[in-house]
């Protein structure tokens, strides 16, 4: 095991140096840059300015500065755009909020989404298995930016219960509606998920084995069943999680939470290298991170699966 | 001793006359009861870019400065410029040298005074090549002496026609005559900065715990890409007359969900959505407001190198332009109060009349006959169509405009039009490098004067993007710059662009927004939509 832990961490060092280089790349090879305006600045000012964010160096020589900064200083840079502030601080303001919401929406997911699918596939072909289904094709055609609007409408213009959007220091009240507008989606899929999967498990050969044995069902279902048939969905969980808290350009557009899918987004649009390639890094880095947590969680489900 | 008792008995009694007056809640001019809450809370799209005067630059952002800072002159609300830490100026007979005069009660929000230093300072950071202002062009608009110099780093900063006689007279020297000079003091750029504040904290200076500022508002709280803050500012020199205590943004990028949380109380003041206009002003009539902006809309013909031939020949730009009807542009694609454009610069332009131009005395139906024969004359036709591209940026309200003038031109003159949609940078680099034929464009004032629209259409303009050149609109410019009355030049300079059709003008902008009937003292009739959150009131329901 600490094997694995100590190959996945020398893994990910080149993997984030790839992520830095393509995304460094790519970026550079969109048209216009951060200070691309309708009023074009004058040769002079440009120049002044490129100086100052070093963009009149070449590429690669950009490159080696924004690593070393972040290596030596752990300094992703300074925003292009927002001119007060640093892609640290972004980061250190906009994922806190990302997570705590991404995290709530995971809980809600995992809670609501695991559950209903396994009860679901319990009762396949009952009332109960009906809504479960009902649900998941319901909440899977419904994406977030018609949920969020939607959620605004009812919770609070038209029933006065809650605000439609801010951060207010993560109050919960501020919490509701974005984790509601965030965790359906990925609990409907999770049911749907959770429902195939234990569906599958409970007609293979070995369960069919086990009943014939005359194990009690709860223990067929508890201790032969289950733990084959979460494997697709931990395989799931993992990005899932780090999507969730790597932030929603929509969540956080429509919701004005602050948070760090926004920024994300709109680096790209602004071409605000340096937020861009900070948060970059760090959904890379929370995506190996997962990945082997994911790793190790298949090890504890299935035994047979060796590294 | 006597006099001092005596004076502070009086302040005690106006003090305790006044009190009664303010306590009932009553606006000490108009007599309207007040409400006990007096806090603006308004919404914008997008965070802004900053609130340090010589670094800001969008409009959301200038208009937190406008209220944390106070520059030279202030716009009333009509527009015009009052003082602000200037009381007035006087200029050399050529009006290349203007003194101000400085108040000398303006404080700064830690007490210490305003003088005409922190002016100097202010400006010369602007114009300093290590600041990389993006504003720093302004400078050059501006005319200072030895700006362009020392923008480029060829001149030290020091020699910027820029000095502080004393603490309160400011001495400007600029590199030729231009009478319009006092105006473009009202631009956030050229508000003063705290020299210590800045040293003390170097970019975080910003900050609500460290920044100093001298207008009638300080920075309270800013939570980014959530919400901003500002309160009153007890040291502003005008305190005693500022009403609105507090001013809070909330941002919410999605302009529809802010209109639904608008509706639901949760701000004061909020834009209307795309194509809601009329609807909206049906269905509140007392909240939604539409007012003309020092804004328009336009086509840029390409007229360069990479351009096609077809528009390097007058008459085809002309029967384009002829054939674009503006009115249903206006009236049926926009509805919200915008105006028919047939010059660039905007009637709501200071000291600017329109000129009547042909196009603009001629019904549709004149127009379009005379589009076909122009084209015909320039030997396209059904048998010979021309062809042209329109290029724009990702936007609705771009592209229901693009395919509805393709349409025109489809219909009346057969052209085949185009529609090429790109994302906005590199939208702004196609054009940038003249890769297009003809592209959307918009142009707002950056200060109440024709200039900063016909500045655009000579032949040094950095934003001639149609790469127009005529020797008489840049002698023209140039000599309006000087002049007593440069309405004639600007009348003869509207005429050749109408006739030369570098650009078409498709409309004049306005400024639609909702309103809550309680908010009071808006400044509807300015049109660069400067706002000031002290002339604001909240009165009771």
């Amino acid at each position: 095991m600490l094997n694995l832990i100590v190959r996945r961490v020398a893994i990910a060092i080149p993997t984030l140096l790839i992520i830095l280089v393509i995304s460094f790349l790519l970026m550079h090879a969109a048209p216009g840059g951060p200070f691309t305006s309708e009023k074009p600045l004058p040769p002079q000012v440009l120049a002044n300015i490129e100086a100052k964010y070093g963009l009149d160096q070449p590429i690669y020589k950009q490159m080696i500065n924004y690593t070393v900064g972040i290596l030596t200083e752990f300094d992703f840079g300074p925003s292009f755009k927002y001119k007060d502030r640093t892609v640290n601080e972004i980061i250190a303001q906009g994922f806190p909020v990302t997570m705590t919401y991404g995290i709530w929406s995971f809980i809600v997911a995992v809670s609501f989404g695991i559950p209903l699918g396994l009860i679901a596939a319990l009762r396949q072909n009952t009332r109960t298995d009906y809504f479960a289904v009902g649900f998941s094709i319901t909440a899977s055609v419904l994406p977030n930016f018609v949920m969020a609007p939607l959620l605004i409408l009812v919770f609070t213009l038209w029933l006065g219960l809650l605000p439609g959007g801010g951060w207010n220091d993560g109050s919960w009240e501020n919490l509701i509606l974005p984790v509601i507008a965030l965790s359906t989606s990925y609990t409907a899929e999770l049911t749907r998920l959770t429902r195939a999967s234990l569906l599958e498990v409970l007609r293979s050969n070995y369960i069919r084995t086990a009943r014939a044995k005359g194990l009690p069902e709860r223990t067929v279902i508890l201790r032969h069943a289950l733990k084959p048939a979460m494997l697709p969905v931990i395989t799931y969980l993992g990005p899932m999680f780090v999507g969730l808290i790597t932030g929603s350009f929509i969540i956080d557009s429509i919701f004005s939470t602050g948070g760090m899918g926004y920024f994300f987004v709109n680096s790209a649009l602004n071409r605000d290298y340096s937020v861009m390639l900070g948060i970059t890094l760090l959904a890379g880095g929370l995506v190996v991170l997962f990945n082997l947590i994911v790793d190790l969680a298949y090890g504890w489900l299935d035994p047979q699966i060796r590294y | 001793m006597k006099h001092c008792i005596k004076a502070i008995l009086l302040a005690s009694a106006v003090s305790w006359a006044s009190g009664p007056l303010l306590a009932a809640g009553t606006h000490p001019t108009t007599g309207e009861a007040l409400a006990d809450d007096q806090t603006f809370t308004y919404q914008t799209i997008d965070e802004h870019t900053s609130v340090d005067p010589q670094l800001v630059e969008d409009v959301g952002g200038a208009a937190i400065v406008r209220d944390l800072f106070e520059g030279l002159y202030n716009q009333d609300a009509d527009g015009n410029m009052v003082p602000g830490v200037a009381l007035n100026h006087t200029t050399n007979a050529d009006k290349t040298v203007y003194t101000f005069t400085l108040r000398n009660n303006a404080k700064w929000s830690d007490g210490k005074t305003v003088t005409a230093g922190d002016f100097e300072y202010a400006w010369k950071r602007l114009a300093d090549p290590e600041t990389a202002s993006e504003y720093q062009w302004f400078m050059g608009v501006m005319n200072l002496k030895n700006a362009v110099d020392v923008m480029s780093g060829e001149m030290p900063v020091s020699e910027l026609g820029v000095k502080a006689l004393n603490d309160t007279t400011l001495e400007v020297t600029l590199a030729g005559s231009m009478s319009y000079f006092p105006l473009t003091t009202t631009h956030s750029s050229t508000f003063p900065t705290p020299q210590w504040a800045i040293e003390a904290h170097g970019t975080d200076w910003v900050k609500p715990e460290n920044i100093v500022s001298n207008g009638a508002y300080v920075l309270t709280k800013h939570v980014p890409n959530e919400t901003l803050e500002r309160e009153r500012n007890p040291m502003y020199w005008n305190d005693a007359e500022t009403i609105m205590e507090k001013v809070v943004i909330k941002i919410v990028n999605d302009e529809n969900v802010a209109l639904t949380r608008y509706l639901a109380g949760e701000f004061d003041q909020t834009g209307v959505p795309t194509g809601q206009f009329l609807k909206m002003q049906e269905q509140y009539p007392d909240e939604v407001h539409s007012n003309p902006a020092l804004c328009t809309y336009y086509y840029s013909m390409n007229m360069g190198e990479n351009g096609p031939e077809a528009l390097k020949d007058k008459r085809v730009r002309q029967a384009l332009s002829y054939a674009i009807d503006r009115d249903i542009i206006v009236n049926n694609i926009l509805q919200a109060g915008q105006f028919p454009a047939y010059t660039f610069t905007p009637a709501a332009t200071a000291g600017f009349t329109v000129p009547e131009v042909e196009a603009s005395t001629m019904t549709q139906a004149e127009r379009d006959a005379k589009a076909a024969e122009l084209l015909s004359a320039a030997g396209y036709g059904t048998d010979n169509p021309l062809s042209v591209e329109i290029l724009y940026n990702t936007s609705e309200g771009h592209k229901k405009i693009a395919i509805a003038i393709s349409q025109m031109w489809k219909q009346k003159l057969g052209v085949e039009a185009t529609m090429q949609n790109q994302e906005w940078k590199t939208f702004l680099t196609t054009k940038s490098e003249g890769n297009y034929q003809v592209g959307r464009a918009g142009w707002c004032g950056d200060y109440n004067e024709a200039s900063t629209f016909l500045d655009l259409v000579g032949s040094a303009s950095g934003y001639n993007d149609s790469k127009f050149a005529n020797a008489e609109v840049d002698q023209l410019l140039l000599d309006s710059k000087t002049s007593d009355n440069p309405q004639p030049n600007y009348t003869r300079i509207e005429e050749i662009v109408a006739d030369e059709v570098p650009l078409i003008s498709i409309y004049h902008y306005t400024n639609a927004m909702f309103l809550k009937p309680s908010i009071k003292g808006w400044p509807f009739e300015n049109v660069e939509g400067n706002w000031y959150s002290r002339n604001l009131y909240k009165v009771a329901k």
